[in-house]
């Protein structure tokens, strides 16, 4: 019973936080990005007040179906999060997520428009490219720590990064796909400079884009705490550096964004494949051996 | 055990009579009433066999040797399988395909000989019926029956559209239920030379189904899938050889029984393997169920996709204890795990509906061959439930591709467009089949989940790594035809509903089953499959997915269910804006035209990607045909000369 309460504060508390982390990343990487581009831009808070300002917005809607994948979209994101935070099955968090991803790329092909249609085909190619790496994240943590449990994967004697630092390079390399940051951000982008209008968000706006918006911000904390993840064993105080490395991790990302023109989806599908192959296949090939070797 | 007696001769019956009824009144009717009695008697047969299961055993012996009923029975099957064989020389004869003759000329005369001469071994049951039996027959029965009510509407429409094809659909609906026949057989017969007369007529009706048109592509193609499977059926006829001989053994029970430390047993499990690798369209014999889809669309969803293919994985099912940790194990997991990620990437270049749904079967028959060739409790669990679930909802998805060509004229994937308001039931229905085949919470991802939990277990990173790329590619291809039917198109009417109430009722029931399925698989694994795996194996599985988390896939479930309603109460009384999508210009009335810069009108046309540069069969396909023969090729040598060999294993 104790056990079922602390389940719940737990999950409670990443309701309440996970949107308070995913501001300050946020405003962190607006600032970031206007100082690396010498000038002034928003002050720290600006996310905050843009998602307010959307929720007081009408709605303009193409079509009722679009409002309610949406609404799935952020949905199931809040619950993979919540499942996460839980101590659930890690491999089960990766696949409701991608139902989430799902729902919000049928969103933007039910909008029926050119740029939507576009950016719907990108994201799928995006989650082409991504998808082996998430999985092999999974099954890094389970050769690591022997279960997909995320409660067991954080009672360890060592982190799993010193068994799997292949993996979490590969997992870093997709993040970039997953934040949608530059080279990577085909299907949209959070800035200004995005080729296709919009992309898969093109059709969505005022309080639906901000029910979208919110689920993502949950989606990026998340992903965040992969990288945690990776930092933590049973010292309470590895949560600290855990979070560090995913500050600087996330910084990395900012500055990559800045640095780099997008590239051609061929580019981001082989690329991505091939670090998949060579960064997480070989590690994992070395762990498997180990552990024949073991035998 | 009569009642599995009965359900076969009357199944046969149907058959005949199908075949001799040539007004399309009466022959509906016996196909309607003969597949609901067929139904009816299979139910009835399932029930009390999975009572009748000893306990001990865990399976129910019926016919043994001694049995006067074998004599008779072996007589029938001797004369089956020269007509058989006289079948396929005349018209191989008549097409000028002589090979073919050979093929079956290989393939039958040894068998025969042995019946005639008297050396064939009859030392274990003739027929055996255990949980995975009785499943099989629950699939091919139910599935099966309602596929053939569902060809009645279906042939009308398709004669009625395709005025330049012969009309004998009494040959094609009779053929059907003869394939049933012969499923039933072959599911029932524990005796290799009994399977393998069973497996020779699949062949043969899928063979004579494809050529249904008798036009010229229908001809190529059907002597393709007929010279495939026959040179699968010569490796059935090795192993019965190796197996007469040297073990003086001539049923599947007793070969198990000898386990896989045994090292000659790997001969006759290599041949075996190769004979499921040619029925189950594993690369690099894949290209026939490509051409198989010439035929009228039942009898893809009913031979192609549910329960013909099925029958070369039942078989490594079967054999899996026997391909743990040894050579044949290596050759089929590898095999398996390629084919599965090289026809999912084949896959994404297609635009037919049924070209993609070829290569969606092969590339899912090929993760459960994999998970056979594993050789392992919880992966032979995968393997069955990924048949179960694949078997529903790819018949169904076939049905749904069959309906919407001959009320639209069109199967490709592009025509699809806006289905969703189009043809609205359909769009559901076809919603369930396709997130039924990828996405969780639904069935075939639970499966996938547990095949990849074994690959992990039993050490094999080759395995993991097809698995994980091959989901990643069959998420691509399923989602964009998902999206496009989900595209809401403005000022567009529904059709008129052409499509007749009966396979309405077969596609409504068929969606039924893949919601059951996919609410009650723990259930199924628990009462059917690990009593089976435990009497195959020896030793229990273990837990493969924790009750936790099929709490949390059940609420995820209920979510989606819950979904409309949810939507339903946002949107209601709320006041937004309703608008046309965003052409990048000024809208022409509608979101499908433009005003070009010219001020005429102009139409859009939002099209889904095929990467053909990338992913085109004219890039991968003979690579991926010529890497998988290589393996068949080192691993089969390997195989047979270990066993002969008796070295390393």
């Amino acid at each position: 019973m104790n056990n079922m309460v602390f389940m719940i504060l737990i999950i409670a508390g990443y309701l309440i936080l996970a949107p308070v982390a995913g501001f300050f990343l946020e405003g962190y990487d607006r600032v970031i990005s206007s100082r690396l581009q010498r000038r002034m831009g928003p002050p720290f808070l600006q996310p905050v007040y843009d998602l307010i300002k959307l929720f007081e917005k009408q709605a303009i809607v193409v079509n009722n179906l679009e409002t309610a994948l949406v609404l799935g979209f952020t949905i199931f994101t809040i619950f993979s999060g919540c499942l996460f935070f839980a101590g659930g099955d890690i491999l089960l968090v990766f696949f409701a997520f991608s139902l989430a991803d799902m729902f919000l790329v049928l969103a933007a092909s039910s909008a029926n428009s050119p740029y939507s249609s576009l950016g719907s085909q990108r994201e799928f190619v995006q989650m082409m490219a991504y998808e082996p790496m998430t999985l092999l994240t999974a099954i890094g943590f389970y050769m690591c720590c022997g279960s997909f449990n995320v409660s067991d994967i954080i009672n360890q004697d060592v982190p799993a990064i010193v068994r799997t630092p292949g993996v979490f390079l590969g997992y870093c390399f997709i993040l970039i796909i997953k934040l949608r940051k530059s080279p990577f951000d085909f299907s949209t982008s959070h800035h200004a400079h995005q080729e296709m209008v919009k992309g898969l968000t093109q059709d969505i706006a005022g309080n639906v884009l901000g029910i979208l918006e919110l689920g993502e911000i949950y989606e990026e904390v998340f992903l965040m705490t992969i990288v945690v993840l990776f930092f933590i064993w049973k010292n309470p105080l590895s949560y600290v550096l855990g979070i560090a490395v995913a500050l600087l991790v996330f910084f990395i990302m900012i500055v990559v964004d800045n640095v780099f023109p997008r590239v051609k989806w061929e580019h981001m599908l082989v690329s991505s494949w091939g670090v998949t192959l060579s960064l997480a296949g070989s590690n994992f090939l070395i762990l498997t051996m180990l552990k024949i070797a073991r035998i | 055990m009569t009642i599995a007696f009965i359900l076969f001769i009357f199944t046969l019956l149907i058959s005949v009579s199908v075949y001799f009824s040539r007004d399309d009144r009466v022959r509906e009717g016996i196909v309607t009433a003969g597949s609901i009695v067929m139904m009816v008697l299979d139910v009835i047969f399932c029930v009390w066999a999975f009572g009748a299961v000893n306990d001990n055993t865990g399976y129910l012996v019926y016919l043994e040797p001694e049995s006067s009923f074998v004599g008779i029975f072996n007589h029938v099957i001797i004369a089956g399988e020269i007509f058989l064989f006289l079948l396929i020389s005349v018209l191989s004869i008549i097409h000028g395909k002589l090979y073919c003759i050979i093929l079956a000329f290989m393939g039958t005369a040894p068998v025969l000989w042995l019946d005639f001469t008297g050396q064939a071994v009859e030392n274990g049951p003739m027929l055996r019926f255990d949980s995975l039996t009785i499943l099989m027959f629950l699939v091919v029965g139910l599935v099966g029956g309602l596929i053939c009510i569902y060809s009645n509407g279906y042939m009308k429409d398709y004669h009625h559209h395709h005025t330049d094809v012969g009309k004998r659909p009494w040959f094609f609906q009779s053929m059907l239920f003869l394939f049933l026949a012969a499923m039933y057989g072959l599911i029932s017969s524990d005796n290799i030379s009994w399977m393998f007369f069973f497996w020779e007529i699949t062949s043969t009706v899928s063979f004579l189904l494809i050529g249904y048109t008798r036009k010229e592509e229908a001809v190529t193609n059907s002597f393709r899938a007929l010279w495939m499977n026959l040179l699968g059926g010569c490796g059935f006829t090795v192993a019965i050889l190796y197996n007469t001989f040297v073990y003086k053994n001539g049923s599947l029970i007793e070969l198990i029984g000898m386990g896989s430390d045994f090292k000659g047993v790997v001969i006759p499990v290599a041949c075996l393997a190769f004979a499921a690798f040619t029925k189950s369209a594993q690369m690099p014999f894949s290209r026939w169920l490509l051409g198989a889809m010439v035929a009228p669309t039942p009898s893809s969803a009913l031979l192609h996709s549910a329960t013909m293919v099925k029958a070369g994985v039942y078989l490594l099912i079967r054999i899996s204890p026997l391909m743990t940790g040894t050579l044949p194990g290596i050759m089929v997991t590898t095999v398996g795990g390629f084919t599965f990620f090289a026809a999912s990437l084949l896959a994404i270049s297609q635009s037919d509906g049924k070209k993609v749904l070829a290569y969606s079967t092969i590339s899912n028959l090929g993760l459960i061959t994999a998970c056979a060739g594993v050789g392992k409790p919880a992966a032979t669990w995968a393997a069955i439930m990924l048949l179960l679930f694949h078997a529903v909802s790819k018949s169904l998805m076939f049905l749904c591709v069959g309906a919407v060509e001959n009320a639209t004229g069109s199967r490709d994937i592009e025509d699809m467009h806006g289905l969703i308001v189009k043809m609205p039931k359909m769009a559901f229905v076809m919603t369930v089949a396709i997130c039924g085949m990828f996405l969780a919470p639904f069935g075939m991802l639970v499966a996938k989940w547990a095949a990849l939990k074994a690959y992990i277990d039993s050490n094999n990173v080759l395995l993991v790594i097809f698995l994980v790329f091959g989901s990643a590619t069959t998420m691509f291809y399923w989602g964009k035809w998902l999206g496009k039917l989900f595209a809401v198109l403005h000022q567009s009417e529904t059709l008129r509903d052409i499509i007749h109430k009966s396979e309405w009722y077969v596609m409504y029931m068929l969606t039924g089953l893949v919601i059951t399925l996919c609410a009650t698989f723990p259930f199924l694994g628990s009462i059917f499959i690990e009593p089976m795996l435990w009497v195959e194996f020896g030793y229990k599985a273990g837990q493969i997915i924790s009750s936790d988390d099929v709490r949390v896939m059940l609420m995820m479930l209920i979510m989606i269910a819950l979904m409309p309603v949810l939507a339903m109460f946002l949107i209601y009384n709320r006041k937004e804006k309703m608008t046309m999508s965003y052409m990048s210009g000024a809208n022409a009335g509608d979101d499908r035209h433009f005003t070009d810069a010219f001020g005429g009108i102009r139409p859009s046309y939002l099209s889904n990607w095929y990467m053909e540069k990338m992913f085109g069969e004219k890039k991968i396909l003979v690579l991926s045909l010529a890497v998988a023969a290589a393996f068949v090729v080192v691993l089969m040598i390997l195989s047979v000369g270990t066993g002969i060999g008796g070295g390393f294993r």
